[in-house]
C-alpha cells in the first residue's frame, strides 16, 4: 500500500512561562492507506500533539511531515486550512459540532467550506446520516443529541469532505460503553468498507483493542509499533 | 449558510444580544430625540431670525453691508427682478429703502430707522401686522407711517398725529416731511421697539429723492438648507461688482454662532451616550469572543479559513446592530412626528421670557432624514470599529491552543 502519512524525526517543545517542556522527541513515523491505527499511551505522552502535528494543527519543532508527499509543515498558515478541508477529517473528543447548526448543517458545513453545490451537500449529508443511522435526527440540533450521537455525526462531518484520512482525538472519551462499542464499530466498518484511513489518539481500551496497529508512546517517544 | 449561522449564533445567548440590541435602540432613540428636538429648535431660530428683519438672502449694492448709507443704493429693475423670480426655490422678494431721520413731534426729537417697504410682502416677510397695538398697517399708496411703540412712546405721539422727519436724502438731497401715524406696533427687541418706522417704499423713495431706488432686497426660500446653493446661483447671474448677495449665515454671524456653539454640546451629549452604548457593545464582543474560542479553533481545525470566519463574526455584529438601529429609528418616528406636528409649548412664564427675544416660545421638533441616517452610521461606525477586537482575535488565533482553552 501506499504511504499517506511520513513523519521524519517529529519534535515538538513547548515553552510553559521559561520551562520548556519536550512534548515530542524525534518520532518517526509512516501510516499506509486504509490502515485503522490508534495512538495509544498515558495522559501527557505526546499523543495529542503527535496528531495535531499530522494533522497540521501545529506545527513541529523540528523534523518534518509528509502527506501524499507534500511537506505540510512548510506550508502557509492559509493553504495549510485548505489542505486540511480537502484532506483530512477531523473528530474530536468533545464532538466539536456547531451548536446552532442541525445535524444535516453540520455535515454540510463542511462541504459549502468545499464550495459545493447545495444539492450536492444534501444529498451526501443524507447519504452520511444513512450511513450512520441517523437520518432520522437530521433537523435536531447537537444539544438535542446524544453523546453518541453527536460522536456520530461528527465522524459523519469528517467523512463529508472525502479526505484523505480522518484523526480522531480520544473519540471515545466522552461516550458510555455502548456508544463507544457502536461508535467503533462504525469506524471499523466504514475502515473495512470504504478503505478510509483512520488514526486515533487514545487510551481506551476498547479502542486498542480494535486497532490493527497500535503505536505506543511514552515522554514523547515511540516505544512500540505493533501491526496485528 | 454563513447568513443562516450568524443569525443563529445571535439568539444562542438571547439574553445578551436582546439587551445589546436594546442598548443600541435606546441609544438610537435618545440620539434622535436629541437631535431632532435641536435641529428643530435651530430651525425655528433661523425661521424667527430671519423673518425678523433679514430674510434668508439679501441683495445690496456693493459695499452697502460695510457702509449702510443711502447712497448705496441701487435700482431694483426689470432685469434684476427677472433674474430673481427664476431662482429655485424663492418664495417672497422684499425690496426695502433703509435710511435715518431725525423724527419730530411737538418738543420731543429722536433719532430712527426709517424703512421703505412694500407692505404686503413685508407683512409676509416679518408679520409685521401682527405686532400692531394701535390703529393699523400702512398701505402700498399710503403717505402715512407705522411707528414703534417705544418710538412713539418717546414722542408722546398717537395714532392719527403728525410727525415731521428731517434727514439727508440720496447725493446730499435735503429730505424733509410730515407724516401722519397710522399704527403703532410693538417689537420684541429693543433696538427696534425705541426706533423703527416704516413707511411705503414709493413714499420713502419719494422722501429721501431716490426715485426707483432701493438699499437691499430680501428674499425668502422654501428650504433653508438651499440657502447656499441660491445665493451661489445668484452670484453666479448677477454682476458681482456691481451686487452683493449675502445667505443668513453673512447677515446674522450671532446667531451662526450660537447655533455652532449649542451644536457644538449637543453633540458632545451624544458622544457620551455613544460611548457608553460602546461600553455595553465591546462587553458584548469581549464576552462572545471569550466564550467561542473553542469554537473558533474548531472550525479553523476542519478547514475555515480565518477570513471567513472574520466575515461570519462582521455578519453578526452587523446584524445585531442593524436590528438595533432600525428598531431605534422606527420607535422614534411616531415620537418625532406628533411632536414635529404639535411642538411642545413652554409654560406662560417661560413663554414670555422668550417672546420678549422674539422667538417663538415653542420647542418643535424636527423631522430632517439627516436626524435618522447620522445615528445609523455613528451606531455603525462604531460597531465596525469596535468589531476589530474580535477579528483581530481570530486572526491572531492559533486553532491548538484555542481547542486547548
Amino acid at each position: 500500500m501506499a504511504t499517506l502519512i511520513q513523519a521524519t524525526e517529529v519534535s515538538k517543545v513547548y515553552h510553559k512561562t521559561t520551562v520548556p517542556v519536550n512534548a515530542l522527541n524525534g518520532v518517526t513515523l509512516r501510516i499506509e492507506e486504509g490502515e485503522f491505527t490508534a495512538i495509544v499511551g498515558p495522559s501527557g505522552c505526546g499523543k495529542t500533539t503527535l496528531l495535531n502535528i499530522l494533522g497540521g494543527l501545529d506545527h513541529p519543532t523540528q523534523g518534518k511531515v509528509e502527506i501524499d508527499g507534500t511537506d505540510i509543515t512548510t506550508m502557509k498558515d492559509s493553504d495549510l486550512i485548505d489542505f486540511r478541508l480537502h484532506t483530512i477529517g477531523f473528530v474530536f473528543q468533545a464532538y466539536n459540532l456547531i451548536p446552532v447548526l442541525t445535524a444535516k448543517e453540520n455535515i454540510e458545513f463542511i462541504m459549502l467550506l468545499q464550495k459545493k453545490s447545495k444539492k450536492e451537500r444534501e444529498i451526501r449529508a443524507i447519504e452520511l446520516l444513512t450511513r450512520m443511522g441517523m437520518v432520522d435526527k437530521a433537523n435536531q440540533r447537537p444539544g438535542e443529541l446524544s453523546g453518541g450521537q453527536q460522536q456520530r455525526v461528527a465522524v459523519a462531518r469528517a467523512l463529508a469532505s472525502n479526505p484523505r484520512f480522518i484523526l480522531a482525538d480520544e473519540p471515545t472519551a466522552n461516550l458510555d460503553s455502548t456508544s463507544a462499542s457502536n461508535l467503533l464499530d462504525l469506524m471499523a466498518e466504514i475502515n473495512r468498507e470504504q478503505k478510509a484511513t483512520f488514526v486515533f489518539s487514545t487510551h481506551d481500551q476498547r479502542v486498542m483493542d480494535k486497532a490493527r496497529r497500535l503505536v505506543t508512546l511514552r515522554d514523547g517517544a515511540i516505544i512500540s509499533d505493533i501491526t496485528r | 449558510m454563513y447568513f443562516l449561522l450568524a443569525w443563529r449564533n445571535i439568539w444562542r445567548n438571547k439574553r445578551r444580544s436582546l439587551i445589546t440590541i436594546l442598548s443600541i435602540t435606546f441609544a438610537v432613540l435618545l440620539a434622535c430625540v436629541m437631535r431632532s428636538m435641536q435641529l428643530g429648535s435651530y430651525a425655528r431660530m433661523i425661521d424667527n431670525s430671519v423673518r425678523f428683519y433679514t430674510g434668508y438672502i439679501q441683495i445690496h449694492k456693493q459695499g452697502y453691508w460695510n457702509d449702510k448709507v443711502i447712497d448705496n443704493s441701487f435700482e431694483y429693475d426689470a432685469l434684476l427682478q427677472k433674474k430673481v423670480s427664476h431662482l429655485q426655490g424663492l418664495k417672497l422678494d422684499v425690496p426695502r429703502l433703509e435710511s435715518f431721520a431725525l423724527a419730530s413731534f411737538q418738543s420731543q426729537t429722536k433719532g430712527t430707522l426709517v424703512m421703505g417697504v412694500d407692505p404686503d410682502k413685508e407683512n409676509e416677510l416679518t408679520r409685521v401686522k401682527e405686532k400692531i397695538v394701535q390703529g393699523t398697517f400702512i398701505k402700498s399708496d399710503d403717505d402715512g407711517i407705522l411707528l414703534a411703540q417705544g418710538l412713539a412712546e418717546y414722542l408722546n405721539a398717537q395714532v392719527g398725529d403728525t410727525l415731521t422727519l428731517i434727514s439727508q436724502g440720496y447725493h446730499g438731497a435735503n429730505a424733509a416731511g410730515l407724516f401722519p401715524v397710522r399704527g403703532i406696533a410693538r417689537f420684541p427687541l429693543p433696538f427696534q421697539n425705541n426706533q423703527l418706522i416704516y413707511m411705503a417704499l414709493p413714499k420713502a423713495q419719494w422722501f429721501y429723492a431716490a426715485p426707483g431706488l432701493v438699499t437691499s432686497v430680501s428674499l425668502l426660500i422654501n428650504k433653508p438648507d438651499n440657502t447656499d446653493r441660491v445665493v451661489a446661483q445668484l452670484k453666479s447671474e448677477i454682476d458681482a461688482k456691481v451686487y452683493e448677495v449675502m445667505g443668513w449665515k453673512e447677515l446674522v454671524p450671532d446667531l451662526l454662532q450660537s447655533i455652532e456653539l449649542d451644536n457644538i454640546s449637543g453633540k458632545v451629549m451624544l458622544w457620551v451616550l455613544y460611548l457608553v452604548i460602546g461600553f455595553g457593545m465591546f462587553g458584548t464582543y469581549l464576552m462572545m469572543t471569550a466564550e467561542r474560542k473553542y469554537e473558533f479553533g474548531v472550525m479553523m481545525a476542519v478547514g475555515m479559513q480565518r477570513l471567513r470566519l472574520q466575515a461570519v463574526i462582521f455578519l453578526e455584529i452587523s446584524m445585531m446592530t442593524t436590528v438595533g438601529v432600525l428598531t431605534g429609528i422606527i420607535l422614534s418616528l411616531p415620537i418625532l412626528t406628533y411632536f414635529h406636528f404639535h411642538p411642545i409649548h413652554y409654560g406662560k412664564e417661560a413663554a414670555k421670557a422668550i417672546e420678549s427675544f422674539g422667538v417663538e416660545a415653542v420647542y418643535p421638533f424636527s423631522l430632517d432624514p439627516v436626524i435618522f441616517t447620522n445615528q445609523a452610521y455613528a451606531i455603525f461606525i462604531m460597531a465596525i470599529v469596535l468589531s476589530a477586537y474580535p477579528l483581530w482575535t481570530i486572526y491572531k488565533m492559533n486553532p491548538v491552543e484555542s481547542m486547548r482553552s
